[in-house]
């Protein structure tokens, strides 16, 4: 799995932090720390936290299932 | 256009946004995506962050959009030429690509030490690449008795904000009076440069360096223009970027080591100044006029540019120039070091004064706002990005500066001279 956030838009609301806890952190008043390459386990999670984000600034892609092209 | 074939001369975050915009605005064509890497289009903002902390692999940051892509890729390809004439891209190992249409988002590289071999010392890096910043976090974890770190913009102060929370000894040097100097000016420098020192940070503002010295191939310690010596056994170079443009040489293109110019629907400019209807830039390389600018032309090396610029050039491709219009995307980035998030919106160049209008440095959230020649031109938050988008209309309209004055955090709104340098006439 892939994810980037686009920091510009992200307004510190930490609502991917309480959605996906392991994979995003927030760091002082405004610095976010996230895993760009979480594990498949976390797509529900990584899920949650893309569709939280009030400023829509979380982009995930997942990887095509083995054996597709 | 919607068929025949797009080459992009690049794969790095502009080149993937552009071929991926390509698509979506209906290009069924034949899409080819050069790189000089071997590495598929990754993210950069972490290498000088958490790649550098251990936090984050440098092989973690492959970014979204390279899997569902429809595209060919020449990975580990460097462009060497461009056949103008004959509508092909040439790259490295001979190959000749024909296209239709190109884009070109070669981006920049870091500006290396300017002396070859003092730079080609073990121990001296850089930092621009996943290479560089995996090179780099090698070299930290053999835990350097002092790293010093040549440049305070955004890069070095970011990379000194790494280092010094893996717990080691870091210098910073530089000949400006302050940290961030040259885009935000001392006002803002003079506070990060306090956080900097509170770090720990030994920071040498005012200082120049005349020449690294090594011994045994490995680097030493850097020799001052004043005399004076700095030890260190690991350097990192952050004197800014060069674009990657020497492959256009002999091309007809007006191209240097400042970019490549474009006109406003990001059409690359001969060196007559007239537009290539089938060759496009953007990104880090590209050199467009920006209303904002007063149409001057200006290269942004800014993730949010590489994104919006290079939409832009796609749609101009696909739909033509005169639907584009003239990209106009107001300027932002962000930097994260030493706990501390600095957010901006517009551009500081030629800046002549700079004003708090909310918060205050003394409780560590403030907003500056930047004016020239009465109008607002930038708008720089730390720790209160919140605040920041309000300012995003008013310095695409050039209020008057300062725009707020009664701000109810900030009561006394006092400009002052914004210590940037002027800009030359146009």
């Amino acid at each position: 799995m892939r994810v980037v956030v686009d920091l510009n838009r992200c307004q510190a609301y930490a609502q991917c932090c309480y959605a996906a806890p392991e994979r995003f952190v927030l760091r002082g008043n405004e610095i976010l720390v996230y895993d760009p390459a979480p594990p498949a386990a976390d797509r529900a999670a990584i899920e949650r936290a893309v569709q939280a984000c009030p400023v829509r600034a979380i982009r995930v892609e997942h990887d095509a299932p083995a054996g597709a092209a | 256009m919607r068929d025949g074939t797009i080459v992009v001369a690049g794969a790095s975050l502009a080149a993937l946004r552009g071929a991926e915009a390509l698509r979506a605005r209906g290009f069924s064509g034949r899409l080819v995506l050069v790189g000089d890497e071997p590495h598929r289009p990754y993210d950069r903002p972490p290498l000088s962050k958490h790649v550098l902390t251990g936090e984050i692999a440098p092989e973690a940051t492959t970014l979204p959009g390279v899997g569902a892509l429809r595209a060919e890729w020449r990975l580990g390809a460097p462009v060497t030429g461009l056949d103008r004439a004959g509508r092909a891209l040439l790259v490295g190992g001979g190959e000749r690509l024909p296209f239709d249409r190109l884009l070109i988002a070669t981006g920049a590289r870091a500006r290396p030490w300017p002396v070859p071999d003092e730079a080609a010392l073990a121990g001296v890096h850089t930092v621009r690449s996943r290479d560089d910043a995996a090179a780099l976090a090698a070299g930290l974890a053999a835990r350097p008795e002092r790293v010093l770190i040549l440049g305070a913009g955004f890069i070095g102060c970011e990379v000194a904000s790494s280092i010094r929370a893996l717990g080691l000894p870091v210098t910073v040097a530089d000949p400006a009076p302050s940290p961030l100097a040259g885009p935000l000016g001392p006002v803002i420098g003079g506070f990060v440069a306090g956080r900097m020192e509170a770090a720990g940070i030994d920071l040498r503002v005012g200082t120049e360096v005349a020449h690294l010295e090594g011994a045994a191939g490995r680097v030493r310690g850097a020799r001052l223009t004043d005399g004076g010596t700095i030890a260190a056994d690991l350097v990192v170079v952050a004197l800014g970027a060069v674009r990657n443009t020497e492959w256009l040489a002999g091309s007809g293109l007006d191209a240097d080591e400042g970019g490549l110019s474009c006109d406003g629907a990001c059409r690359a400019l001969d060196e007559a100044g007239r537009p290539d209807d089938a060759i496009f830039a953007a990104g880090d390389v590209a050199r467009c006029p920006h209303p904002l600018f007063g149409g001057r032309p200006v290269a942004l090396e800014h993730w949010g540019n590489a994104v919006a610029q290079a939409a832009h050039a796609a749609r101009a491709m696909i739909d033509g120039p005169e639907a584009a219009g003239r990209y106009a995307e107001v300027p932002a980035f962000w930097s994260s070091q030493f706990g501390l998030t600095i957010k901006s919106l517009g551009l500081t160049e030629g800046a002549d004064a700079v004003a708090v209008v909310q918060g205050h440095p003394r409780t560590g959230r403030f907003l500056a706002v930047y004016g020239r020649e009465g109008h607002t031109v930038a708008a720089v938050s730390v720790d209160a990005g919140r605040w920041l988008p309000a300012y995003e209309a008013p310095i695409r309209e050039g209020a008057p500066f300062p725009p707020i004055v009664g701000g109810a955090d900030q009561p006394s709104v006092r400009p002052v001279p914004s210590g940037l340098p002027a800009l030359q006439p146009a």
